[in-house]
């Protein structure tokens, strides 16, 4: 069928709740070039955490198939790294160790131990967070937290990284400083990133493509929007660009058409 | 403790007016390492001078109405009859005859062994019935009967099955203090947050990794609850088998004395008793806090 690096086939998913169940998603198909940076974005409990958990294989399909370079997706693994909303941090290891558990465990055999140690801290510098490497997930900020769960995600390499909602428990300024952050390093490493969020904004400021979904039950794709910005982008120029502009009116048309205010409201 | 000096140096002028010379150079090395011994001090006194007194209170309220030493002897009395007793813990006469430090030895180590198996086992038994669905459901509901079972009654069992004191003693142990620690590893195990199992799914490692890397930290706290409650019940029960089962031990000395009408002992036993429970707790809950450091959650 189509030769995309990531490739989401008439994937359906339905959970069984006891005697009955509830079909979450329904046939969703999405393709996703190498190097790309697409957003998911859709009203909560719509199922977007369910589609990325789908791609990071923890969620088992229940019709159709995610194919990531060739090849099926069957388990979780490194090569499709995931940065939970949540950090999900070790909190019994420092900083570092939370970086090298990873590291040790994708590279071993492949690295020797000073370039695994040297691989650990060029990730903790890429999001500037050498000068914590020996503390621990409770002694830093959530921001902070946020940027290690994401170098600890860069550092196995990942063929596509996936991002649920990372910053959506951060404070405003912090978002901002982060999404730069990913701006850069997306600019440096040409990753393929899928990432969901419930921000209009961050969508358009990062992605190339815009990914909205329908309301649940049986969720599935409504729209997808490219982003007619240039890289790199620069957040103060950005909002006042017609395309952003365009943009961002799309993506809240969308959603507002789909929320509980507009329904009532018809 | 980082704080500059010349903060501490107002406290330090109220609490010591009379060290005028010394609160006059603010920056002094030497005023800022007193006030801090002050402070110490101060936090000292304020942990132990409440339960002295309140013991103090205690003592001479039972000496007074218990002034004729009838039934139970009167703290005086206590000392008079028990005074060799309690000043000389380690004499050793051979057979049963010894000081309360080798009563309190022997059943120390008791509790150590028997403790220590349950410990392990209950800790293997917990991750079991946390971790799979169908050890839950086949043993948990006898676990659940079993630890209501009073230690005492294990001990007729135990005999029968040991015919010796010893194993015997070191069963009831064992029994008694494993079924906190299964069902605290249990519900540690079943709580882990989805967050670490999915971290560990992604990076692939291996049952034995995740068991060491993942579950047994996550674990931890939920275990040393479980060891916590294990180790004061071991103390309760190696003292009521020891009674039944004689020889060397804190139990049966208790029980030995009782027999000789020697009360004033029994008391003294008591004390002794009663702080080592208090010392086992407290060792297990500080090795707990030592270990789970920066377990909490971030
Ligand atoms: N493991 C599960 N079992 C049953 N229902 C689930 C499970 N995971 C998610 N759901 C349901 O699927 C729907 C979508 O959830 P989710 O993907 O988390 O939404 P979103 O991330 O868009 O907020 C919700 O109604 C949720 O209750
Ligand atoms: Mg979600």
């Amino acid at each position: 069928m189509s030769k995309a690096f990531l490739s989401i086939e008439h994937v359906g998913v339905s959970f069984a709740r006891g005697s009955n169940t509830a079909e979450v998603l329904r046939d969703l198909n999405l393709q996703v070039n190498e190097g790309q940076f697409v957003s998911i974005i859709g009203h909560s409990g719509c199922g977007k955490s369910t589609l990325l958990n789908v791609v990071a294989g923890l969620v088992p399909v229940t019709t159709g198939a995610v194919i990531l370079d060739r090849v099926a997706v069957e388990e979780p693994g490194p090569e499709r790294a995931v940065v939970f909303q949540n950090h999900s941090l070790l909190p019994w290891l420092s900083v570092y160790e939370n970086v090298s558990l990873a590291v040790n465990k994708v590279f071993r055999g492949k690295k020797t131990r000073a370039q695994r140690h040297d691989w650990v801290m060029h990730n903790l510098a890429l999001v500037q967070m050498t000068h914590a490497a020996q503390k621990r997930p409770s002694e830093i900020s959530g921001g902070m937290k946020q940027r290690v769960g994401i170098a600890r995600a860069l550092a196995m390499e990942p063929k596509v990284l996936l991002l649920d909602e990372p910053f959506g428990a951060l404070d405003a300024l912090t978002r901002a400083h982060l999404q730069d952050s990913v701006m850069e390093i997306h600019a440096k490493l040409r990753n393929t990133v899928l990432m969901i969020t419930h921000d209009v904004d961050e969508a358009v400021l990062l992605s190339d493509r815009v990914v909205m979904m329908t309301n649940g039950p049986a969720a599935g794709i409504g729209e997808v929007l490219e982003v007619g910005l240039s890289r790199p982008r620069r957040r103060i120029e950005a909002h006042s660009h017609p395309a952003y502009v365009a943009a961002r009116h799309a993506v809240i048309g969308f959603l507002y058409a789909r929320s509980p205010a507009a329904r009532t409201a018809a | 403790m980082s704080l500059p000096a010349s903060q501490l140096t107002p406290a330090l002028a109220v609490e010591a007016p009379q060290d005028a010379a010394v609160v006059l150079m603010p920056r002094d090395g030497r005023a800022s390492a007193l006030s801090h011994l002050g402070r110490m001090g101060r936090g000292l006194a304020e942990l132990t001078l409440p339960p002295i007194v309140v013991l103090g209170l205690i003592l001479g309220i039972w000496q007074l109405i218990d002034a004729d030493g009838a039934g139970v002897p009167a703290p005086l009395t206590i000392w008079r009859d028990s005074h060799d007793l309690i000043v000389h813990p380690f004499f050793d006469h051979g057979g049963t005859d010894k000081g309360l430090f080798w009563h309190v030895a022997t059943s120390l180590s008791r509790v150590g062994f028997g403790f220590s198996l349950a410990a392990v086992v209950g800790i293997g038994l917990g991750v079991l019935i946390g971790a799979s669905k169908w050890a839950h459901r086949g043993l948990d509901p006898i676990f659940q009967v079993l630890r209501t079972v009073p230690p005492l009654a294990w001990l007729p069992i135990s005999l029968a099955a040991f015919h010796q004191a010893q194993p015997s003693a070191l069963f009831v142990i064992f029994i008694t203090s494993i079924w906190p620690v299964i069902i605290n590893t249990a519900v540690g195990v079943r709580n882990i947050p989805e967050d670490y199992t999915n971290v560990s799914r992604v990076l692939r490692l291996s049952p034995l990794e995740h068991f060491w890397k993942v579950l047994l930290p996550a674990t931890t706290p939920y275990i040393f609850t479980g060891l916590r409650i294990g180790v004061g019940m071991s103390w309760l029960a190696i003292i009521a088998s020891e009674m039944l089962l004689g020889g060397v031990g804190v139990g049966f000395f208790i029980w030995d004395q009782y027999n000789s009408s020697r009360i004033s002992d029994i008391v003294v036993a008591l004390v002794w008793v009663g702080l080592v429970g208090f010392a086992l707790d407290r060792a297990v809950a500080l090795l707990g806090r030592f270990v789970s450091r920066g377990t909490a959650l971030g």
